[in-house]
């Protein structure tokens, strides 16, 4: 075991999962906002955002799918240590993490069933961007409109359209986290999308 | 020093419920099952609630409690004084500056803001557990969306008094797809369920189950087209501040039978007292 194993976690665990929990919540809860989340250290590529999601919402009872390069030796290590949690396919994952292009296409994820729609997966998406501009969002948590740079608009259309099925998302990128929920109804913004905004 | 997990309960227990909370923000009004805790106070405290808090808390955060609109019942303070000792966190009678609010039966007459929590204890999360007791029967009926008995309960109630007789737990539609129980707030309160600026969070603590809505949700109050839903409150201004808009409570004053009528939000009401408003009854 190497030592940035051991190292990277919490310091100080209940208070700094408490703080970040209240990050990826009110993300979660105002899709289209950016929140700062700290306090964890990882191995690359996954990024302290991603990282403390992952210490936060992660443990033995969450099977976890690692997507494209996030699959190595150092992040499986990583996690074992400090979450405890299994690693698993993506049809039987809790939380799914990778950058978008190895994490879909999104038909392979638990949806939930129409009496438990709970049951599905949390889709964690590491980006190498993350602004407030780009598709334009609506729905709960969203005062009028919102905007959110997705990787594409088709994927989450298909999504919302499931509801009250469906996966949530949580966007990371460096030390900021944006969320969308499968309430989220998302349309291509009128202004030009960005270059990192482009269908992939 | 402390002889406390954070915020009383265990990281493990947390993150369950964390996870369920956010399931709950991602579905609006369903009821999301979760692995209640044996808490140490009995469960009418509103174990729910307190579970529900104790997973959002930071040692950051102003701590506010109401107990039917009152900071200062041995229910509210009892809480308070729990997440004061195990959780750090500051506590306030003041709406406005708290951060979280965990109430059980009103919602404050203040309107919130962005950036505050409002942690309802809720008693019976099933608005249709009244009309079916099976649960297996329930969760069909809101996957289907099987809400006609529901109507049928309200018009039995027109039939019967000529107007809508449910006057606390009055059941709302969420987003035009579940249908959710308030808790036993008065219907007065229900208007402000919708479009509210704070994120509001609901745990039942013996029935294991928790709900959200995110801010800014559509909610209606299930109604009838020749019975539009009222949010009605007694028709007197309060005998303390004068408040016309506020949901009152009624008080007995003497052996003779003499009432008034005071504001339930204690702190709406000596916000309001302390700012020069008097009612009739004021000293
Ligand atoms: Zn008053």
């Amino acid at each position: 075991m190497q030592a940035n194993t051991l190292s990277g976690g919490f310091a100080d665990p209940a208070t700094q999962s408490a703080h970040a929990f209240r990050s990826v919540m009110e993300a979660m809860a105002r899709p289209g906002t950016l929140r700062d989340i700290e306090g964890a250290a990882p191995p690359a590529p996954v990024s302290p955002a991603m990282g403390a999601v992952l210490l936060t919402l992660c443990d033995t009872e969450t099977p976890i799918y690692l997507a494209g390069d996030m699959d190595c030796d150092a992040v499986r290590a990583w996690l074992s240590f400090h979450t405890g949690a299994p690693f698993v396919g993506p049809a039987h994952c809790m939380f799914a993490v990778g950058k978008w292009d190895a994490l879909v296409p999104l038909a392979v994820y638990p949806i939930g069933t129409s009496e438990y729609p709970d049951r599905s997966a949390t889709l964690i998406v590491e980006c190498d961007a993350l602004v407030t501009s780009g598709a334009t969002l609506t729905g709960p948590g969203i005062k009028d409109h919102a905007a959110l740079s997705l990787p594409e608009v088709e994927a989450f259309q298909a999504n919302r359209r499931l509801f009250p099925l469906g996966l949530d998302f949580i966007f990371t990128c460096g030390e900021r986290l944006a969320a969308l929920p499968r309430s989220t109804e998302v349309s291509r913004s009128s202004v030009p999308a960005r270059a990192h905004a482009g269908a992939s | 020093m402390t002889e406390y997990n954070f915020a009383y309960l265990d990281e493990q227990t947390k993150r369950m419920i964390r996870r369920a909370i956010l399931k709950g923000l991602a579905i609006p009004g369903y009821q999301v099952p979760f692995a209640s805790r044996e808490m140490p106070m009995p469960y009418g405290w509103g174990t729910g609630g307190v579970q529900v808090s104790a997973a959002v808390l930071t040692p950051k955060d102003t701590f506010k409690v109401i107990d039917q609109g009152a900071d200062d019942t041995t229910n509210a303070v009892s809480i308070r004084t729990f997440f004061q000792r195990t959780a750090g966190v500051a506590t306030t009678t003041a709406t406005s500056d708290a951060t979280v609010i965990q109430t059980r039966h009103r919602i404050p007459e203040e309107p919130l803001h962005e950036g505050q929590i409002l942690v309802y204890q809720v008693p019976i999360p099933e608005p249709l557990r009244f009309l079916e007791p099976r649960e297996s029967e329930t969760r069909k009926m809101h996957s289907l969306e099987e809400y006609g008995l529901m109507h049928v309960k309200l018009y039995e109630d027109i039939s019967r008094h000529g107007h809508i007789a449910t006057s606390y737990a009055y059941p709302v539609k969420v987003e035009g797809r579940y249908v959710m129980d308030p808790s036993p707030i008065p219907k007065f309160d229900n208007p402000k369920l919708g479009d509210m600026a704070a994120i509001q969070l609901f745990g039942a603590g013996r029935e294991q189950r928790i709900y959200a809505l995110p801010p800014y949700t559509q909610v209606v109050s299930l109604d009838f087209e020749d019975h539009p839903f009222e949010a009605s409150k007694a028709d007197h201004p309060c005998g303390m501040c004068g408040a016309t808009d506020s949901y009152l409570d009624e008080l007995i004053i003497d052996d003779l039978g003499g009432r008034m009528f005071v504001c339930s939000d204690t702190d709406y009401c000596e916000a309001r007292q302390a700012a020069g408003h008097k009612g009739k009854d004021a000293a």
